[in-house]
């Protein structure tokens, strides 16, 4: 090709003016071996275009399946478990208060006894918390002795 | 529409989006995710996307968009894009010579050129669009583009031009 019409190419280029084919036809002209050595230096320009077109998307493509509204369902599913778990706890709370034996006792002797059991069992555990008490009195003692 | 046949329509354009992506956030890592995202964000319009006369000119403002986003959220958050422009700069000067460091010079250049040039750049002389396609995707007139794209073609050739001269002597 005469370097002339590829001098006029290079000034429309620049000036944004050639066609998609004068473009390419440049592009060819640059990638040959015999660019003359007064454009060598526009060969980067042309060649570095033609390189950088080959450039590909490697990577596998993962189409999630609308990763939003999966969100949504998983939500939904564990709203709902929590409710019917709830719902669940208290019904059987209820059927147990139903069911349940107040282990009243007829007996008025036997109802005597198991009172006094009962009662006995209560001062035991009271006992145990005023023991406690005494270190207190212990303590007390020996601070009236000291600041009298 | 099946994964199959969005596959064969995505399958023409999807280079050209990844390429686009990259010149915008350099990073071929950043690139494939916007990719992949806009890939997935076509896929969930899949029936509307018959109303779209071009789905490629579609997906391409898609990506724009995406990617300018992006820059931008990391501008706010003060992340500093890592460029390896400033050390390859220097590797570059004693291998001048060799023909691929050439191109990777034009390749640094277009990256520091603005968003906009770059993209039209990218459009126009590597991705070979027609001026109307790009003044669809930018929503801007052909008179503009072809003032941004002579302006960009200019500032390349002038920085080549001091580097081919900085190499001969």
């Amino acid at each position: 090709m005469e370097l002339n019409k590829i001098e006029k190419l290079l000034e429309k280029y620049f000036a944004a003016a050639t066609t998609i084919e004068e473009e390419k036809e440049l592009k060819d002209y640059f990638s040959s071996s015999n660019v003359a050595p007064t454009l060598d230096q526009y060969k980067p320009i042309f060649v570095y275009a033609v390189q950088a077109k080959q450039e590909q998307f490697i990577a596998p493509i993962t189409l999630k399946n609308n990763k939003r509204s999966k969100i949504v369902w998983l939500s939904i599913a564990a709203s709902v478990a929590v409710l019917l778990g709830l719902v669940l706890l208290t019904f059987n709370q209820y059927n147990e208060l139903e069911s349940q034996d107040l282990g009243t006792i007829d007996d008025p002797n036997i109802a005597f006894r198991e009172t006094q059991k009962a009662l006995n069992m209560i001062s035991e555990h009271v006992n145990k918390g005023i023991g406690s008490v005494k270190y207190i009195n212990e303590y007390e003692q020996t601070k009236n002795k000291i600041f009298k | 529409m099946h994964q199959k046949e969005f596959m064969q329509l995505v399958n023409p354009f999807k280079d050209k989006i990844f390429r686009i992506a990259k010149r915008l956030l350099v990073s071929s890592e950043e690139a494939e995710d916007a990719t992949q995202e806009v890939l997935v964000k076509l896929w969930n319009k899949n029936e509307s996307l018959n109303g779209y006369k071009s789905i490629e000119a579609f997906a391409i403002t898609m990506t724009k968009n995406y990617s300018l986003d992006q820059l931008k959220s990391k501008r706010a958050s003060n992340m500093t894009i890592v460029h390896d422009n400033c050390t390859h700069k220097e590797a570059g000067l004693q291998e001048k010579l060799e023909d691929k460091d050439t191109w990777n010079w034009v390749e640094k250049i277009m990256n520091n050129l603005p968003e906009q040039q770059k993209l039209i750049v990218q459009m126009r002389d590597i991705e070979e669009m027609e001026f109307e396609e790009i003044a669809k995707v930018l929503e801007m007139n052909e008179q503009a583009i072809r003032t941004a794209l002579s302006r960009a073609r200019k500032t390349i050739r002038e920085r080549m031009i001091k580097i081919h001269h900085h190499g001969i002597e």
